[in-house]
């Protein structure tokens, strides 16, 4: 590693060198030799590979003949791959909204109490923890231990999972949350809520600071307050950071495989795009069913990033 | 960060802003009093960090005891061992002593290296007037909305063919690459700010773009390196996606595809799960604890600012 890190340095600085000694370069030369690197690595790990994957979308599962859209008609028609259109569908719709509703009605919440520091760590923090730690979190909340028949509750073995364990103490039986469609996948959607609301509350609480202190006044000697405040004032003064944290929420939410993966394995029809790409690029080897799948994804992104690249514009037109 | 800092602040005198704050201060009071709202944030509170808690009281209570009964019990008896980590960290069957070095060895690198050379191309594109210059910033910016997905099969394919597939510069590069669009497009926002007086001055002074580079730019730039540099760090730290890709082996992969491993091969022994999950929770943690004030800087300066 150190060695690697060395190797760069040396390598950067020996151009930045040359850049600096050739004093009469002309200006489009000193951007060449500072953009050279980015490019390279641009062209070589984005643009190439991108534009080689769209072709392979055409090919066969292995890349030999070429097939047309049959890998397209495939995803769009086969129940197999319907469902994790639909999943995905359901993922990129519920995530974002709940994620950002629960972090607003949260940063309104602590906003200027005393323990507003702590109370937005605690929201906050599943934010650091890697997708796989918090589908393991979330695993043994929803662990369930079988129901023996014939044997009275008291004997009955003690559920270790908290999910379960609070069923059995209302009385119900416990589940096994993680099996039964079409449940189990707003179960794992639970979990990328957990992990995204904080970055929600983040930056929603930001804006809401940035509401000015006269417009609140001005609403407060009105005779607003408490819902209505938040429903007249808040909401629409934060608007345009609510688009861009719903649409940054739905982006890595379309992306997202490591919770289906580590959770369920995309079994019991929980599986979304993202992991039905590396389930048949990786593990099915069908190599044209796999980047037509990543096509698929890179083609949902684009217009929500188009449409938050055209908020971002106006609300800068704006200010 | 400049959302925050537009309140309104001294010019009228310290007395009238402090009254102000407090007044805001009582009128918090009086919507937090609320007791539907402050059982909701409790709630939210609480939904939000037991999660958490109960596997990590779990990673110290003995096997035994976990498989027996529910972590919430370990109240009433408090038996405490720290044997899952001793398995989980040195035994040979799951090793992530070795996965934890791994880790820290692809996600160094992995961050030095795209921040310096946004750092240049991000210099370039803010300072060195070329033709065709807002063009390809506009193509570097626009490559974000790549996922990664696209990209996979046609670099390992390529690293193959290179020979260079199952080691860590493959790791290394791919992150790297997968960094720029947003490395670039964030710390040129930072440099564009930077007032074209102090740059001017510097070339009047008769310093290169180098010079101007490192004398001028780079200590005003720390705050914005800080917190992408931890963005990065977290994203490279918790990533499992190029991990199971380009370094699925001993050698090379780092924690989360070893954590990932062991929920699937052995999703019922909570005593090693927990513990593993905690080994691989605890630098992210500690970094994110520790820099938290970076990490929201920059997740401001990315998202709300654009």
């Amino acid at each position: 590693m150190l060695v690697a890190i060395a190797l760069f340095v040396v390598v950067m600085g020996l151009v930045l060198l040359l850049v600096e000694r050739a004093k009469r370069l002309p200006s489009w030369a000193v951007a060449a030799a500072f953009l050279l690197p980015t490019v390279a690595m641009i062209l070589f790990g984005l643009v190439w590979p991108a534009i080689d994957t769209i072709r392979a979308s055409f090919y066969d599962r292995n890349g030999q003949n070429f097939v047309g859209a049959d890998n397209y008609v495939q995803a769009f028609t086969q129940n197999e791959f319907q469902i994790v259109l639909r999943n995905t569908a359901v993922w990129v719709v519920v995530v974002p909204i709940v994620a950002t509703f629960i972090g607003l009605v949260y940063a309104v919440l602590v906003d200027r109490t005393r323990f507003e520091k702590f109370a937005k760590t605690l929201v906050f923090l599943p934010m650091a923890i890697s997708m796989v730690g918090a589908s393991i979190i979330w695993r043994f909340v929803y662990e369930y231990r079988p129901v023996l028949e014939n044997v009275p509750a008291e004997f009955q073995p003690a559920q270790i999972g908290l999910m379960n364990q609070l069923l059995v103490w209302l009385g119900l039986e416990p589940q096994q949350f993680l099996l039964s469609p079409p449940l189990n996948s707003f179960f794992l959607i639970v979990v990328m809520i957990w992990i995204q609301a904080g970055f929600a509350m983040t930056v929603l609480s930001a804006a809401i600071k940035a509401i000015p202190d006269d417009i609140v006044e001005a609403a407060r000697l009105d005779g607003l307050g408490g819902l209505r405040m938040f429903r007249f004032i808040t909401v629409p003064s934060i608007r345009p950071a609510l688009v861009v944290v719903v649409t940054t929420i739905a982006m890595g939410t379309l992306k997202v495989f490591d919770i289906v993966r580590t959770m369920t394995g995309g079994n019991f029809e929980t599986s979304v795009v993202a992991n039905e790409f590396y389930r048949q690029s990786f593990v099915q080897r069908n190599t044209g069913m796999g980047a037509a799948l990543a096509v698929i994804l890179f083609v949902l992104v684009i217009p929500i990033v188009a449409y938050n690249v055209r908020q971002l514009r106006r609300a800068e037109e704006i200010r | 960060m400049s959302a925050v800092s537009t309140e309104p602040t001294v010019e009228t005198g310290g007395k009238r802003r402090i009254s102000r704050l407090e007044r805001r201060a009582i009128a918090a009071q009086g919507k937090i009093s609320s007791p539907w709202a402050s059982f909701a944030a409790i709630v939210i509170a609480v939904l939000w960090t037991i999660p958490t808690f109960g596997l990590l009281i779990t990673s110290f209570r003995p096997e035994a005891d976990i498989v027996g009964s529910g972590w919430w019990t370990w109240f009433a008896d408090p038996n405490v061992t720290l044997d899952n980590y001793d398995t989980v960290l040195n035994g040979s069957s799951t090793a992530f002593s070795t996965y934890f070095v791994n880790s820290i060895v692809i996600t160094l690198p992995a961050v030095v290296i795209p921040i310096s050379i946004a750092l240049l191309a991000a210099y370039a594109f803010a300072w060195i007037p070329f033709r065709g210059r807002g063009l390809l910033f506009i193509a570097v910016f626009t490559l974000q909305i790549v996922p990664i997905q696209v990209t996979l099969i046609p670099l390992l394919r390529t690293y193959v063919s290179l020979g260079i597939d199952g080691t860590f510069w493959t790791v290394w590069l791919s992150h790297s690459i997968f960094a720029l669009p947003l490395a670039i497009f964030l710390l040129h926002n930072f440099m564009k700010d930077i007032p074209a007086s102090l740059v001017e001055a510097a070339r009047v002074d008769g310093a290169g773009h180098v010079r101007i580079f490192f004398s001028v730019m780079f200590p005003l730039l720390v705050p914005a390196i800080a917190s992408f540099g931890i963005f990065q760090f977290l994203w490279v730290w918790n990533d499992l996606l190029v991990g199971l890709t380009f370094g699925n082996s001993q050698n090379v992969a780092p924690l989360t595809v070893r954590v990932a491993e062991l929920a699937g091969t052995r999703g019922t022994e909570w005593h090693l799960l927990s513990s593993g999950a905690f080994i691989a929770l605890v630098v992210p943690l500690v970094v994110f604890l520790a820099l938290q004030r970076y990490f929201v800087r920059g997740l401001l300066a990315g998202s709300v600012k654009g």
